[in-house]
């Protein structure tokens, strides 16, 4: 049996991080994921665990030293927030070709500007093309659970690709809430040692990594890249699988909430699928057929298996936490509507975005996203994209 | 453990399932097999009347291409060679001289 607690989301991580005692931990802290380095400290000095602590003097350099430690063979953490995760950027590239499992916890906050250190996805959203695996919490308990199953998942010989496990500042990283925890013995088990084939430490295979790679090659490393992003999705669920067996908790690459019948979708991703599961409840009493997703696994984007969820309904609402001013909405929502669009899905999508910048959503906002769904399909109402919830106006 | 790379196998026409993940390569001196020489635009040149062979030059080379043998140094390695002029710099003697070019 697990063991009960409540704790913060960040503590969770701290909490996992203790458990999985990784080698290398380089961090550089910044609201709101400061906690995570900061208790991961606090075990260190007092011997709880021997992982090395690198105090770097900025995350370009946190990100360089995880992805060098990496590569000379030690299992490499940080932790990062928003313009954190920005000053990474250059770095982020070359841990996922040079295919270095490192994990980053990352909680969410919005990028600069205007300053705010609220939640929203903008800061992980903006990577979401550096070639790192993405997964992403609803809990605590989510959190700590997906913080646990990267390392399997990255470290996987078909993967070896970096992964940032996404929890949503504030709401989650510090909100305390009830949790199952793992016993240390079964995660240590779980979770294994990190044996590389290969490291640049091994004196008896001296080896170059992150080799020049012009025009000749460029295109072949990224190829290679795609297909370990393409093998992930089998091997998240693998380790999703033999998770349950040491916790009796599901995941898989989304979630499914009352969606068997759901005529009417909402698609959202982190803390407000919560809210948004109490929203459906409301409907469904009044008899309405609404359901949800919640994405848990946004790199490698499952188009094709959400396409295949969203197959019989009649409106999906796709939620947006960050913003991308193209035009034609957030990321979760042109890769989902491309993705319908692919798979022939005729249902009605709209893209609309919310909690930008920590801004609330309520339950009463869900309801209403369902009503302007009903409205749409049932009653002839234009159909409007990218709406601001909760915009004042 | 990989076997070493063979770097002359990876190439132009290999396709992307014969590269190595991230493009690692395993087993050192790969270079050997490049002439990486062509790079250089100034070439050292060495006046052997004014060479001592106090050998000074050849562990100030950044890319070894000062070979000595039996405690005197030969000729330049010039597909090696990049063309800095640290060894010209360093030589007490004026033995070496830059000369434009390859």
């Amino acid at each position: 049996m697990g063991i009960r607690e409540r704790m913060s989301g960040n503590e969770a991580v701290a909490h996992a991080i203790k458990q999985v005692n990784p080698d290398v931990m380089a961090a550089f802290p910044i609201t709101p994921s400061t906690e995570i380095p900061q208790m991961v400290s606090t075990f260190i000095a007092n011997g709880e665990i021997d992982t090395e602590f690198i105090p770097v003097e900025s995350e370009h350099s946190s990100m360089s030293a995880t992805m060098g430690a990496c590569a000379a063979g030690a299992r490499a953490i940080t932790a990062t927030s928003s313009c954190g995760l920005a000053f990474m950027w250059e770095v982020l590239y070359v841990a996922a070709s040079d295919r270095l499992p490192v994990v980053m916890a990352v909680v969410n906050r919005a990028l600069t500007g205007p300053i705010n250190i609220n939640c929203d996805h903008s800061d992980s959203m903006g990577a979401r093309d550096s070639g790192w695996l993405q997964i992403y919490a609803e809990t605590n308990q989510e959190a700590y659970d997906n913080y646990i199953q990267s390392f399997r998942i990255a470290e996987h010989p078909d993967v070896r690709l970096p992964m940032m496990v996404c929890q949503d500042g504030f709401i989650t990283s510090h909100a305390v809430m009830n949790i199952e925890l793992i016993e240390d013995e079964k995660v240590k088990n779980f979770v294994g040692t990190y044996n590389p084939e290969n490291y640049l430490l091994n004196a008896d295979m001296p080896m170059a990594i992150g080799p020049y790679a012009n025009s000749p090659f460029y295109m072949e490393t990224k190829m290679n890249q795609r297909i370990a992003m393409k093998n992930a999705k089998k091997v998240i669920l693998e380790v999703a699988k033999e998770f349950e067996k040491i916790s009796g908790r599901k995941y898989g690459l989304f979630e499914e909430y009352k969606m068997d019948d759901a005529e009417y979708a909402i698609v959202i991703m982190g803390s407000a699928a919560g809210t948004t599961k109490d929203a459906v409840d409301a409907l469904r009493a009044e008899g309405i057929k609404a359901g949800m997703i919640k994405i848990r696994v946004f790199r490698p984007f499952p188009g094709e298996e959400l396409a295949a969820a969203l197959s019989k309904v009649k409106a999906v609402a796709i939620l947006d936490r960050a913003e991308s001013f193209s035009g034609q909405g957030g990321p979760v929502g042109s890769e989902l509507k491309a993705a319908l669009m692919d798979a022939g899905v005729s249902a009605k999508a709209v893209n609309y975005f919310y909690g930008l910048g920590g801004r609330d959503y309520t339950v009463g906002d869900a309801e209403k996203v369902y009503r302007n769904l009903i409205d749409m399909t049932e009653n002839g109402k234009k159909l409007e994209q990218f709406k601001y919830i909760g915009l004042r106006k | 453990m990989s076997q070493p790379t063979d770097v002359l196998e990876i190439n132009e026409k290999s396709p992307y399932y014969d590269i190595t993940p991230g493009n690692q390569i395993y087993g050192g001196g790969g270079a050997k097999k490049f002439n990486t020489g062509e790079w250089r635009t100034e070439t050292p040149v060495i006046d052997w009347d004014k060479c001592t062979h106090c050998l000074l030059c050849t562990p100030c080379c950044p890319d070894s291409c000062i070979p000595v043998k039996d405690g005197k140094r030969e000729d330049f390695d010039y597909d090696h060679c990049k063309g800095c002029g640290i060894c010209s710099k360093v030589c007490s003697f004026g033995a070496i001289t830059m000369k434009e070019g390859i």
